[in-house]
């Protein structure tokens, strides 16, 4: 209770309050695949509508909308998120990686080769998901089992290979970047 | 896809305190026009089906003072911000609560898990989650904090009914604290799934402290996706205390805690099949959190 009472007493209740107004539009800025961005959104405009209509990157897939299929998934400072789950404000100041930032001056992810090289892929649809959601775990773990493997893609369906060749382009590609 | 079929939500207006303070007095300005945007993954969708349409949403992603996972005396405070991956991935969780780990690494998927929060999972208070039950077993306190002051409240306590706490809409979920196990004790989750990353059909989780004889000093059990609200199994709880446990009494104490138990039929199961398996996971849950207790 004294906490409270303590927090009454602040006398610029009034102007905090203020200083962070809802808003009905907000302006943000992000940093998508090495490049800085601005704009100004409704609130209500998903991370991966944003991605795909603001900024025409259209890599980044919609397969559900409910959260389920992990097409949408985008690398957010670090982790793996669902981008049809997330507001666009909620990423401002972030640093995003999306599909199209990651093969570098034309050439391939060790990830993205791998996906190749194992037939990793039919229709294509879940594929930049389930890259992103690989390239987060490589991230934090260099040698993961195929255990491992299939947990961390445990939130990106495919609906085509099923998984066998994804594990072993991921396995694989483990083994390339651990060299 | 055509932009005319994507799922939008009603528009609301949106802000985004950096501080605690700021938080409360938003809410307390606000009252019932706003909704608390923690992780967002068991809001967002409701607001994508317009289940829910908030006019304001206060993101209080951004006050990092509730974040946390740390020992104090004879507790562990867990902060409500702390994502799910922060748990799965903690020491101190793995060391003192593995019970609370084992729930963490099995709650959806490893984006839901670098998203969805604690204070978030015991706020929406969905009858199948993963962590109230533990809370229930642990004997965990809810600390919640509004402009005019902190409440903590006893998880037994916390549940009303599905989705329903007894958080008012200017208070904040703050804190959970979990009392630290100490001696011969342990605890597990088990969680009974139709395929990995789903919600729980069922699930159990056990908390038991031993004496030095090895006889129940005491023990928590939590039933999840076995009624409108986690059920705390008291009755089971209570023919366990001061007895040694063995396969028959392991046995009764599942029996009784599926008569506690009142799921209902729903498309993961029958509520009969459901309580077969409430049964089931109990002593899987018991077994582990026993077996942990005496590697103590
Ligand atoms: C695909 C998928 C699979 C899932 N699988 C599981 C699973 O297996 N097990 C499981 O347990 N959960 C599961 N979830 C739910 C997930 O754990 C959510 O993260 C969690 O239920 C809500 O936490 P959040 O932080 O995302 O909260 P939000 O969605 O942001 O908020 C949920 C509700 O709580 C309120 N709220 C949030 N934080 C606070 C606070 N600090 N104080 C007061 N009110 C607050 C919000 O206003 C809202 O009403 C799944 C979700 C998805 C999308
Ligand atoms: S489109 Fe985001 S999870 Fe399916
Ligand atoms: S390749 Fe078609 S959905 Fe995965």
């Amino acid at each position: 209770m004294r906490e409270g009472r303590d927090m009454l007493k602040v006398k610029s209740r009034k102007k905090l309050s203020e200083k962070v107004a809802p808003l009905q539009k907000c302006s943000i800025k992000v940093r998508v695949n090495e490049k800085d961005y601005e704009a100004i959104v409704e609130p209500r405009l998903l991370l991966v509508h944003f991605l795909r209509d603001v900024l025409g990157l259209t890599g980044t897939h919609i397969g559900c909308e409910t959260s389920n299929c992990g097409a949408c998934t985008v690398i957010l400072n670090g982790k793996s998120v669902k981008s049809c789950t997330m507001f666009a404000v909620q990423a401002n100041g972030s640093d995003i990686l999306t599909i199209e930032g990651l093969a570098k001056n034309g050439k391939l992810d060790p990830i993205q080769e791998a996906f190749w090289e194992h037939h990793a892929l039919q229709c294509g649809y879940c594929t930049p998901g389930m890259i992103l959601s690989a390239y987060a775990l490589l991230s934090r773990n260099k040698n993961p089992t195929e255990e491992e493997i299939r947990i961390g893609i445990s939130g990106n369906l495919c609906r085509c290979t099923g998984y066998q060749n994804i594990v072993k382009a991921i396995s694989s590609a483990a083994e390339k970047m651990r060299r | 896809m055509g932009k005319d079929l994507y799922m939008i939500p009603k528009s609301f207006e949106y802000c985004a305190p950096t501080n605690l303070k700021e938080a409360l007095s938003l809410m307390a300005k606000l009252k019932e026009d706003a909704k608390i945007l923690a992780g967002g993954h068991s809001l967002i969708p409701m607001m994508k089906l317009r289940v829910l349409s908030p006019r304001i949403i206060v993101d209080i992603n951004k006050i990092k003072e509730l974040s946390y996972i740390k020992v104090k005396g004879k507790n562990i405070h867990v902060g409500a911000l702390t994502r799910h991956h922060e748990i799965e991935s903690s020491d101190i969780i793995n060391k003192y609560l593995p019970i609370l780990s084992d729930a963490a690494k099995v709650i959806g998927d490893p984006q839901v898990r670098n998203m969805g929060t604690i204070g978030g999972s015991l706020a929406h208070a969905d009858p199948a989650a993963d962590y109230p039950p533990i809370t229930l077993a642990l004997n965990a306190t809810i600390k919640a904090k509004s402009l005019r002051g902190e409440r903590k409240i006893m998880a037994s306590k916390f549940f009303l009914d599905i989705f329903t706490t007894t958080l008012k809409p200017t208070e904040l979920l703050t804190e959970v604290i979990f009392p630290l196990p100490s001696g011969k004790s342990g605890g597990a989750f088990a969680k009974f799934e139709r395929k990995a990353g789903d919600f729980a059909t069922v699930s159990a989780a056990v908390q038991i402290a031993l004496d030095e004889r090895e006889r129940v000093k005491s023990v928590g059990i939590g039933l999840g996706a076995a009624g409108p609200k986690p059920i705390k199994a008291t009755k089971a709880e209570r023919l366990m205390v001061k007895k040694k446990v063995d396969d028959n009494l392991i046995e009764k104490v599942a029996e009784r805690a599926k008569e506690e138990a009142e799921p209902i039929s729903d498309l993961r199961g029958s509520a009969e099949y459901k309580k077969e398996m409430i049964a089931v996971y109990v002593k899987r849950a018991l077994k582990k959190a026993l077996e942990r207790a005496k590697a103590m």
